[in-house]
């Protein structure tokens, strides 16, 4: 990784954003990068068009299990001209855990943010096709929040039945 | 908020209606799998559901089609049938603990996954590698992208129509689970790669079995290649079959070789390069076709190319030196220790009941090349021995979301060997 | 069929029911339910090292209807269990099921809320096999466990 285009692509990013950069950790070389919210659709258009990261590889959502801001969404991009990896975060309250797709940018996010949504709950506005990917419909709960007991809720998923006819 | 329904042993079972219901309406379709259109009977269009029990299926991989006669207008694919929930694991596991988790991942090469953790756990908690198990572990990764192939190989022809190829692949399978039997005590889920080095070097015999295995591979490989490369009918079966192009992949994030066939040379150990890759002269095969014969050539060509990798790993490997970092706050100590001297007990002890602590508030990335494409490990870390979260990024995932789009216009007998050709392994798709 | 009840024990049944137990101990065709890493050491035990068919089991029928023998490899979850049951379910009588490695016996290593913590929660299993995964050794020797267990059946009255 090339620290200098990096630091580049960072100032263009930091540029863009002005204010609504909220956060930024360069830590362990690859840039992790916190926007406000309202400006993701922004960001990832200028990301996209602008500075060459037309590959989305995954979408992290985690539970920071705290009151305020208590979900966060991570972005991973990579521009594969400029040999880079950046994350992108956004914060997402557990009252109204809605945040706008990323399909209409990256088609890879479809299957990614239906991860996300079927681990911890957080809807994407306009995503064509939100569905759980993993755990059938009829599964209420999320597990990957925190409150969510490791062994499951019992009963939650049935169980088939041990005689060949069902009565 | 959790209770637990205590009439379930008497209700009937549903078969998960609602989300039946909800696949079939995605495909917007109705239950019935046949509508037959009475005025032009070659018009009907008929819903095939393949799976989750399907011997080409790779596992429990669920594909749901339209068809219009022969060709696929669109289907679905319905994942989770091994979701055990691996994360939510993780987040109750100390790192050593979790690490055996790995290997029943991707369970066709254990080991590239035991390294993608310990890499991505030691670059968290700040640790330097011991060169020579380094170089133990490149070349038992490389290794294990051979085992993956040849499976993959001795399947996708099988699927193909050829039951005698799988016979032979295994038999040079079992050459290798002789080589991780010696090496590692076990014939695949090896967990032999630690967090902080490798749990023992090399024995004689071990070293001497690699050596013969990679000196008798290429012979075998280029009989496959004169087998398979102007075979009429495998290319027939396979040339413009599941065809993609660069752009396409990109934008429906295709990872490792089905990438690499499309024509774009992303592989991460030149991309970012790890352990000593750098180091070492190589080769990324790619092609521009991005059909299945593709693929089919970019792996055999990757085969090659890990042996040649390990050729170079026992050149430069120093012959001797220790295997593991010498820090009792970072890896376990060695048997020796922990027998005969009561520090290392108590150290011991200390590791397995707290464990590796990396800083509070620490999150780091970080990906190997695994021989299906970008393995990735995302580590939140809150200052205990336990990961805060856990994500894995694993190719297989990214390569069936999308074989959806691939699968499109495609006649319905070629799924099986595109199924085949894009290798996913459901183990680690499903999480 | 209940040939016995027409011709009760005599010399005949005897001697059929010995040979129907010889033929069925021998060709015991497996239904392999790979699931996960079990199925690829299942897929071994099928390979030329290990080499299944000296012992009748000569080939994997994918289809229940042409099998025996269900060997059940990996972990369950409760979205699989249905599958796995209703191609129990369709197997012909009589039939006999293998649970393969620690995640089919108990759940093993996966106690998490996805897996089901054995699959003879819903499936009448006859012999477990230990391992994580098992080598193809143990395999061979859950089917000769299997063989004997035929052999000591009556074989028509199971019919009946
Ligand atoms: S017993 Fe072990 S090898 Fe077998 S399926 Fe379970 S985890 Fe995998």
């Amino acid at each position: 990784m090339n620290i200098e285009i990096r630091d580049n692509l960072l100032q263009d990013i930091r540029e863009f954003m002005g204010e609504d950069l909220l956060e930024m950790n360069l830590e362990y070389t690859h840039p992790l990068l916190r926007i406000k919210r309202d400006r993701l659709h922004d960001a990832c258009r200028f990301l996209k068009n602008t500075l060459h990261f037309i590959y989305l590889n995954e979408i992290i959502g985690t539970d920071r299990f705290t009151s305020e801001d208590r979900f966060e969404v991570i972005y991973h991009l990579i521009s594969l001209r400029n040999r880079q990896r950046l994350f992108l975060k956004v914060r997402v309250e557990e009252e109204y855990p809605v945040l706008p797709t990323v399909t209409d940018f990256w088609k890879s996010a479809n299957w990614n943010e239906r991860e996300v949504f079927d681990m911890f709950g957080i809807r994407f506005e306009g995503h064509p096709d939100l569905r759980r990917i993993f755990l059938p419909e009829d599964f209420k709960y999320y597990p990957l929040r925190k409150e969510f007991p490791l062994l499951g809720v019992p009963g939650s998923l049935e169980m088939p039945n041990t005689t060949p006819d069902h009565d | 908020m959790f209770q637990s329904d205590s009439n379930i042993s008497r209700k009937k079972p549903t078969y998960f209606r609602e989300h039946q219901e909800a696949l079939y309406k995605s495909l917007e379709d109705k239950h019935a799998t046949v509508e037959v259109d009475h005025s032009d009977p070659l018009a009907t269009r008929m819903t095939l559901n393949m799976g989750p029990q399907h011997p080409a299926t790779h596992g429990v991989l669920r594909v749901l089609m339209e068809l219009d006669g022969e060709v696929i207008t669109k289907c679905r694919l319905d994942t989770g049938y091994l979701h055990r929930g691996i994360e939510k694991m993780a987040e109750n596991k100390t790192y050593q603990e979790f690490m055996p988790y790995t290997d029943r991942m991707d369970y066709l090469s254990p080991y590239s996954n035991n390294v993608a953790l310990c890499l991505a756990v030691e670059k968290i908690a700040n640790m330097e590698i011991p060169e020579r198990a380094t170089y133990i572990r490149m070349i038992c990764c490389e290794l294990s992208r051979i085992s993956s192939h040849l499976l993959w190989l001795g399947t996708m022809i099988m699927d193909a129509g050829a039951l005698s190829f799988f016979l032979w692949t295994f038999r040079e399978r079992e050459k290798l689970y002789d080589i991780f039997d010696e090496v590692a005590g076990h014939r695949f889920t090896v967990s032999h790669s630690r967090i902080g080095g490798v749990n023992n070097d090399f024995t004689p015999v071990a070293e001497e079995k690699i050596r013969k295995f990679i000196r008798e591979f290429p012979d075998e490989l280029k009989g496959w290649h004169k087998i398979l490369d102007r075979n009429r009918i495998f290319v027939d079966r396979n040339n413009g079959v599941g065809a993609i192009g660069h752009v396409e992949g990109i934008a429906i994030g295709l990872a490792g070789p089905s990438l690499r066939a499309t024509g774009i040379a992303y592989d991460i150990r030149t991309f970012e390069p790890y352990m000593l890759y750098d180091q070492m002269d190589f080769m990324v095969p790619t092609r521009t076709e991005g059909d299945n014969l593709a693929r089919y050539y970019c792996r055999m060509e990757e085969m090659a190319e890990s042996v040649r990798i390990i050729e170079q790993c026992f050149e430069k490997m120093p012959k001797k030196g220790p295997i593991r970092v010498d820090d009792a706050k970072k890896s376990y100590p060695s048997k020796d220790e922990v027998y005969y001297s009561m520090e290392g007990l108590i150290h011991d002890f200390m590791m397995t009941d707290t464990g590796i602590c990396p800083p509070a508030g620490a999150e780091c990335y970080h990906a190997i090349e695994a021989p299906k494409g970008e393995l990735g490990f995302y580590i939140q870390s809150d200052g205990t021995g336990h990961p805060w979260r856990l994500k894995i990024n694993s190719p297989s995932f990214s390569n069936l979301q999308g074989l959806e789009t691939i699968l499109d216009g495609e006649m319905v007998a070629d799924t099986v060997v595109v199924i085949g050709g894009l290798d996913p392994v459901m183990g680690d798709s499903d999480k | 069929m209940s040939l016995d009840r027409v011709m009760g024990e005599g010399y005949f049944t005897t001697t059929v029911d010995a040979l129907t137990k010889w033929g069925r101990a021998n060709s015991v065709w497996p239904m392999p339910m790979g699931l996960a890493c079990c199925a690829i050491e299942m897929m071994a035990f099928a390979g030329p090292k290990y080499d299944a068919a000296r012992f009748g089991s000569e080939v994997f029928r994918f289809s229940p209807r042409q099998s025996d023998v269900m060997i059940v490899a990996g972990w369950c979850t409760y979205k699989m269990s249905h599958a796995i049951r209703r191609v129990w379910d369709q197997m012909p009588d009589p039939k006999w099921c293998i649970a393969m490695g620690a995640c089919a016996s108990t759940g093993g290593m996966h106690r998490c809320y996805g897996v089901v913590q054995g699959v003879d929660n819903f499936l009448p299993v006859d012999y477990y096999i230990s391992g994580c995964p098992p080598r193809p050794e143990s395999i061979i020797n859950a089917i000769l466990k299997i063989q004997d267990k035929i052999k000591e059946q009556q074989s028509l009255k199971l019919d009946s």
